[in-house]
This record gives C-alpha cells, sequence and structure tokens, in this order.
C-alpha cells in the first residue's frame, strides 16, 4: 500500500515536471534560457517518472533493466545539454541581451576570455 | 494516478513539437527533438507499463541510447554552422 502511494506521488510529480518543461520550452524568450528549462526539468522527471514505474513493478528483472535506464538518461541528458550548448556557441550564437548593461557585461567577459586564453 | 502522467507525456510532446516547428534557429529544433525523443522514450516506458507489453523496457532502452547517438550526430553536422547567413 505503501509502495503504491510511493508510486503515485512519483508518476504525479513526474508528470508535473514533465508539463513544466514543456511549457518553459515553448514560452521562454531565448535559446539559452530554453535550453536550461527544458534540460533541468527533463532530467529530474525522467528520474521521477522511471521510479514510479519501477516501484510499481516489484521484483522483477524489469527493475534492474528500470535502473540502468534511469542511468542512462541521467548520463545522456546533462551531456546532451552541455554539447548542444557548445555547438550553438561553436556555431557564432550569442545571447541577444535588450540591455546595454548587460551586453557590455558579456562583451567584458568574451574579452577577459580571450586575453586569458 | 499512471493515466495522468501518460496525459501529461502527451501534452508535453505537443508542446515540444510546436517548439520544433516555430523554433527561430536550428538549435531551438534540435533542442526540441531531443526532448521530444526523451519523453517517447518515458512514453514507451510509462506506457507500456500500464498497457502491460512484453519486454517494453529493452524497447526504451534502445530508443533511449539512440536519440542520444542520433542527436550527438546532428550536432556535429551543426557544429561549424552560422545561424546568422541563414534562416533555418
Amino acid at each position: 500500500m505503501l509502495i503504491g502511494l510511493l508510486s503515485d506521488l512519483c508518476l504525479l510529480f513526474g508528470g508535473l515536471l514533465c508539463l513544466t518543461g514543456g511549457v518553459g520550452l515553448l514560452r521562454l524568450p531565448s535559446f539559452f534560457v530554453r535550453l536550461h528549462a527544458a534540460s533541468v526539468t527533463e532530467t529530474l522527471a525522467t528520474v521521477f517518472l522511471i521510479a514510479g514505474v519501477m516501484l510499481d513493478t516489484g521484483w522483477a528483472l524489469d527493475t534492474a533493466k528500470l535502473l540502468l535506464l534511469i542511468v542512462i538518461m541521467f548520463v545522456a541528458n546533462p551531456s546532451i545539454t552541455h554539447a548542444l550548448c557548445r555547438t550553438a556557441a561553436h556555431g557564432k550564437y550569442r545571447p541577444e541581451s535588450n540591455h546595454e548593461p548587460q551586453a557590455s557585461h558579456q562583451q567584458e567577459n568574451q574579452s577577459s576570455n580571450n586575453s586569458t586564453s | 494516478m499512471i493515466v495522468a502522467a501518460i496525459l501529461a507525456l502527451l501534452v508535453t510532446m505537443a508542446l515540444v513539437l510546436t517548439r520544433a516547428f516555430i523554433g527561430p534557429t536550428v538549435y531551438d529544433r534540435i533542442l526540441a527533438v531531443n526532448a521530444f525523443g526523451t519523453k517517447s522514450v518515458l512514453l514507451i516506458t510509462v506506457g507500456g507499463h500500464a498497457m502491460g507489453w512484453y519486454s517494453y523496457v529493452d524497447i526504451a532502452l534502445m530508443y533511449a541510447l539512440i536519440n542520444f547517438v542520433g542527436t550527438l550526430a546532428v550536432m556535429r553536422f551543426f557544429e561549424t554552422h552560422d545561424p546568422r547567413h541563414d534562416e533555418l
């Protein structure tokens, strides 16, 4: 009974996180903000949803496979996000800002990075 | 409660697909397609468990690995791409 309640709670929280990530991916203004919203919620929603299924399955071979799936997604999602951010930076895509001080701050950061490298 | 999770996954897939269609840059589309692949892995897992499919976890594992490698390949292809030069 307690296991079933815990499984329902995990599934509910995972679904809520999924919805949050989808709305953030659709509504947020800039690419890097969307990247942040999608990746963070996606990683945690994956863990919670698969953990909910895992609790509902019980002790079987599928439990180990679901644990392997959790590990794979938990490693793959942040590395995909990191690689996509690097890809956007290599493709000369910089975040556009509306404020002048922020833009100059970014330019300072870039110039300092260039000078140090 | 598992039906609520499946419904949330379907709504999220619709939202992510909308972003994949209207995305201003190519990186938005890559991000949306990757998120769609992750959501379909989750949908296979949760829906397969709810409907009592046979060995659904293997299909989800394969789909997760193929999604990872495929997204990396597409990102490798677009690494030296300048989004200011064309409207993709």
